[in-house]
């Protein structure tokens, strides 16, 4: 019985001692404090010697050789490189169709079919909207993925934890800056809105004219841009945080690639397309394109953003 | 080709040069965006208006932004932070 329950009571200290709650030692056994570490005087002098040493030849440029005969090396092949790529690149140019010949070879069936019955087949008016987001549509998912892929990427790099964001102070980020900038405030204040209503007029009107879901969006992201750099991360976290933008983000990703595929089964298996194509000209037309382009649109959007607030503070 | 075109062609080249030559880097970095604003005009010019709003928002704006919010964290503007200290 006495053994059983000294074995338990040297079990129960083990793992106190195991899980750090106790110092078995403490009390125990005599302990002093080390010493810091001094280096004798004849092994610092001897150190400031060598160092002397190897700065003198380190530095002594005048009469080093190797320096000189490298330095001079390197001048010569820096300018043969650039010359010699120089005379590839034009050489590569001379060797290139002449401009708008009826002969080129971007001129064949393909391009002639897109000019031809794009108008009909994917109801845009803007050709290359509709070459794009339709006959090419499973490319631009590619490119919005990029685009996804790289800020995550950076956040990987960048992002800095919520608390020791909040821990360091509001005003961190802009130490160095003058705060409430009047003429900052002023102009944001006045192009703000303008800013955020051409971006969505161009993500809107990419099947009606020139624009699209990469160039609105890029309009919108720098009008953001704008706001958080006269106003500060506070006000935008009101209506644009971490929870928003993954949220955006992802739903936007999501629909195009649901969109998308939807489009790509029924036109493979030759099923009936229920999106209707829309009278061309209107702004409820051509199809898939709308949509694609909003989603495309939040993406970019979101992704301008992302990189402006990951590089300036480290979150959103 | 008109001349408007000529003389935007030109500027380009100058911006490109100009760029390398130049030892500040915020120089450079401003020097780089007229460059994207003088390209978005020749896009227009080439008739080709998407690609001039994109290199408008992407080029001259959002890259330049970033390039400069990068020189502040490298410290490589110095001089401003050093004014705002005193």
């Amino acid at each position: 019985m006495d053994k059983k329950k000294e074995g338990k009571e040297k079990a129960g200290r083990f793992q106190s001692w195991l899980d750090g709650e106790t110092d078995i030692y403490a009390g125990v056994m005599e302990t002093r404090p080390q010493k810091e570490y001094e280096p004798s005087p004849y092994f610092l002098r001897q150190q400031e010697k060598d160092r002397r040493r190897i700065a003198e030849r380190v530095n002594n440029v005048e009469h080093n050789k190797e320096y000189r005969f490298f330095k001079r090396v390197y001048r010569v092949l820096a300018v043969v490189f650039a010359l010699s790529f120089i005379v590839l690149l034009v050489m590569a140019v001379s060797w290139l169709p002449p401009v708008g010949q009826a002969a080129n070879p971007d001129n064949n069936e393909v391009s002639a079919r897109y000019i031809e019955n794009g108008l009909q087949e994917t109801g845009s008016v803007n050709i290359v909207t509709g070459m794009i987001l339709t006959y090419r549509a499973f490319d631009t998912f590619g490119e919005t993925n990029v685009l996804f892929i790289a800020t995550c990427c950076v956040m990987v790099m960048l992002l800095v934890d919520e608390a020791l964001l909040k821990k360091q102070g509001a005003d961190n980020d802009r130490k160095y800056e003058p705060k409430n900038d009047a003429i900052l405030q002023g102009m944001a204040f006045v192009l703000c809105p303008v800013i955020f209503i051409f971006g969505i007029y161009v993500i809107l009107g990419g099947h009606l004219g020139p624009g699209g879901g990469f160039s609105g969006g890029a309009v919108m992201g720098a009008g953001l841009i704008l706001y958080v750099s006269a106003f500060g991360f506070q006000k935008t976290q009101r209506f644009f945080n971490e929870t928003v933008y993954k949220t955006a983000k992802i739903t936007s990703l999501v629909m195009y690639g649901l969109v998308g595929s939807y489009f790509y089964i029924t036109g493979a298996n030759g099923l009936e397309n229920h999106i209707p194509l829309g009278l061309p000209g209107h702004i409820l037309s051509g199809g898939i394109i709308l949509p694609i382009n909003i989603c495309v649109g939040i993406e970019v959007a979101c992704t301008m953003y992302a990189f402006y607030a990951l590089f300036r503070r480290g979150g959103l | 080709m008109t001349v408007l075109q000529a003389i935007l062609l030109g500027f380009l080249i100058v911006c490109a040069v100009a760029v390398s030559f130049s030892r500040n880097l915020l120089n450079s970095i401003i020097i780089y965006m007229s460059f994207s604003l003088v390209m978005c005009m020749i896009w227009i010019c080439l008739q080709s208006p998407d690609l001039a709003i994109t290199e408008a928002a992407v080029g001259a704006g959002v890259t330049t932004i970033l390039f400069f919010v990068t020189l502040k964290k490298i410290h490589a503007i110095q001089q401003e932070d050093a004014e705002n200290r005193h």
